[in-house]
């Protein structure tokens, strides 16, 4: 691997605030996928708005928040409200069709479904994890969900223990016939590459590898196979977006 | 304050004795970190009710407390994670994996909706979530559990096609039924002796836990009397009519954060998610912070005005800037 000056996870949030364009709401939740909605609206997007599950609307944020519920989402909102309207912002179409979500799962299969449940049978789970928070409701609704992932073989599983967030579920035209509008995960951003979605077949494939990784070994580390015909090497963060990314988004370094 | 007519002010430990009993069902207000009702959780729990059965959305901290503390035997939960602090909460995580908990599990709109269907009285609200998910066809609770607890509804959930052909773009619905607590807790900033309240902040899904609730025990970090809060009273979301009993306290939501009075203890909520990972270690924990104190003031006593100053809010954003988290 050549000399990097940047971190993987600088490369996340910056390969993920880069998918964000001025003028998309961003749902957001904490760790790096705040730290993309905030890197993306002081770099590429400043006109995006940042809201909250938990009903806070284009926050201010000037530390970042530990959870969604943290009291530095509810400083210099447009409104503070709750859960209900959070939520009904999304299955509106009106407002929900400009929402980009960013989410995490504990598995991914290759339809973009996420498992944020357990693993194990689930009535007694090897692991249990936190469960759907408002994921399932995410997914269900808005055009564009990024998903981080950690590049691993049991987390691109074939199968899903527990199928919490609905991608494409079966694949083809199976999450219309379910009832469920287009959407769910759009791009999955991970620790070595930028898979995206094929709008036509439902099932993920390779779009971009980070600087340093084969597509070989991205395949390796996972259980199912995806496309890797379109594949090409992701432009690293440059020099501005690392600085505003250390300086501006994360100064207290809680995330980088 | 007493001497008013109307007045529902009373000692918490009176108002959890008088509301609460083994088996009941409950929710508490909040969402991970913020505003949930940490000394009538304590107070429940120093009071030894068991079997209980929790409403939750996202109610973290509080809902692990219970839990650890062996207090819940039953729990529908949409996330129990506590943000950072937590990414699942570890007394949770244990007694699910343990098989001493059952759960049931929603999304946090699903619980929303069934809080608002019980504050309306209607048996189910539709929306179009979770269509296509496990959470839809894996029960946590079994079918023939459903069906011999009246307070339980015989399905988790229940799909139809659209009643209205296509309308609105949609070709099916997902319903999810109402819930009734028996009691609901929550922690406000400032309530009247009557019991209205008045959030600050947000107000998360407390508003429709409170209404969907047969009683409901408010604490608050101010009480007033009931001309102020008329004053501007667009500001109040809960009426009196909900309420059932007002306790003050102040710090009552502490170590989570109250917005514009103080915020989350983040040492304390560590050092809590430390401790839960071993059994012994959390055994200790507890007997000191939680069953080694009287009460909430006991607690908050043991903790230190220097710790509180630490976590004071600033005026101009509500938290406590640059306060050390890391």
């Amino acid at each position: 691997m050549q000399d990097q000056d940047y971190t993987l996870r600088e490369m996340m949030a910056i390969m993920a605030a880069r998918e964000i364009r001025d003028g998309d709401i961003v749902f957001a939740g904490t760790g790096i996928s705040m730290l993309a909605a905030t890197a993306a609206k002081n770099i590429n997007a400043p006109n995006s708005v940042i809201f909250f599950e938990t009903g806070a609307i284009d926050s201010l944020v000037e530390e970042l928040p530990l959870a969604v519920a943290d009291p530095r989402v509810m400083y210099h909102t447009a409104s503070n409200a709750g859960l209900l309207e959070a939520f009904a912002t999304m299955q509106n179409r009106i407002t929900g069709d400009k929402v980009i979500a960013v989410l995490g799962a504990a598995q991914i299969d290759r339809y973009g479904n996420l498992n944020t449940t357990a693993i194990g049978d689930y009535h007694r789970p090897r692991i249990r994890f936190s469960g759907s928070g408002g994921g399932c409701d995410v997914a269900s609704f808005v055009p564009r969900c990024i998903a981080f992932m950690q590049h691993e073989k049991r987390k691109f599983v074939n199968r899903l223990d527990y199928l919490t967030s609905p991608g494409r579920l079966s694949g083809g035209d199976a999450r219309m016939v379910a009832g469920l509008r287009p959407g769910g995960v759009s791009v999955v951003i991970t620790n070595m590459a930028v898979m995206r979605m094929d709008a036509e077949s439902g099932e993920l494939f390779l779009d971009r590898f980070y600087p340093g990784i084969t597509p070989d070994t991205i395949l390796e580390n996972m259980q199912f196979s995806v496309d890797i015909s379109h594949a090409r090497e992701a432009v690293p963060p440059t020099a501005e977006e690392l600085k505003t990314l250390r300086e501006k988004c994360d100064p207290q370094r809680l995330i980088l | 304050m007493s001497s008013q007519p109307n007045t529902k002010v009373m000692p918490l430990g009176a108002a959890v004795a008088r509301f609460m009993k083994d088996g009941a069902h409950i929710s508490i207000g909040g969402f991970t970190l913020n505003r949930n009702p940490m000394a009538a959780v304590y107070e429940v729990i120093r009071q030894g009710f068991k079997r209980l059965h929790v409403y939750a959305h996202s109610n973290g901290t509080g809902v692990d407390e219970l839990i650890g503390a062996g207090c819940v035997e039953k729990l529908e939960v949409a996330y129990a994670g506590n943000g950072k602090t937590a990414a699942t909460c570890i007394r949770f995580r244990k007694a699910v994996q343990d098989g001493t908990l059952q759960v049931e599990d929603y999304s946090n709109f699903m619980m929303s909706l069934r809080f608002l269907a019980g504050a309306m009285g209607v048996p189910f609200m539709p929306t179009l979530s979770g269509l296509g998910s496990d959470i839809i066809t894996t029960w946590g609770f079994p079918p023939q559990m459903r069906q011999a607890d009246p307070k339980l509804a015989d399905d988790k959930l229940v799909v139809i096609d659209n009643p209205f052909g296509n309308w609105a773009d949609a070709s099916k619905v997902l319903l999810v039924p109402a819930i009734n607590p028996d009691v609901t807790f929550i922690h406000v900033q400032k309530a009247d002796t009557m019991g209205t309240c008045r959030i600050d902040g947000l107000t998360f899904a407390d508003v429709e836990q409170a209404k969907a609730s047969r009683a409901v025990v408010v604490t608050c970090e101010e009480l007033v009397a009931p001309d102020e809060l008329r004053d501007h009273s667009e500001r109040n979301q809960i009426p009196f009519l909900h309420v059932s009993a007002v306790c003050h306290l102040p710090y009552g939501g502490y170590p989570t954060a109250v917005y514009r009075h103080y915020d989350y203890d983040a040492a304390y909520l560590r050092a809590y998610a430390e401790a839960a990972k071993d059994d012994a270690a959390f055994d200790t924990f507890q007997k000191k912070h939680l069953y080694g104190v009287k009460n909430h003031r006991a607690f908050l006593d043991l903790m230190g005005q220097e710790r509180l100053d630490a976590i004071r809010a600033d005026p101009r954003t509500g938290y406590a800037v640059n306060m050390k988290r890391g």
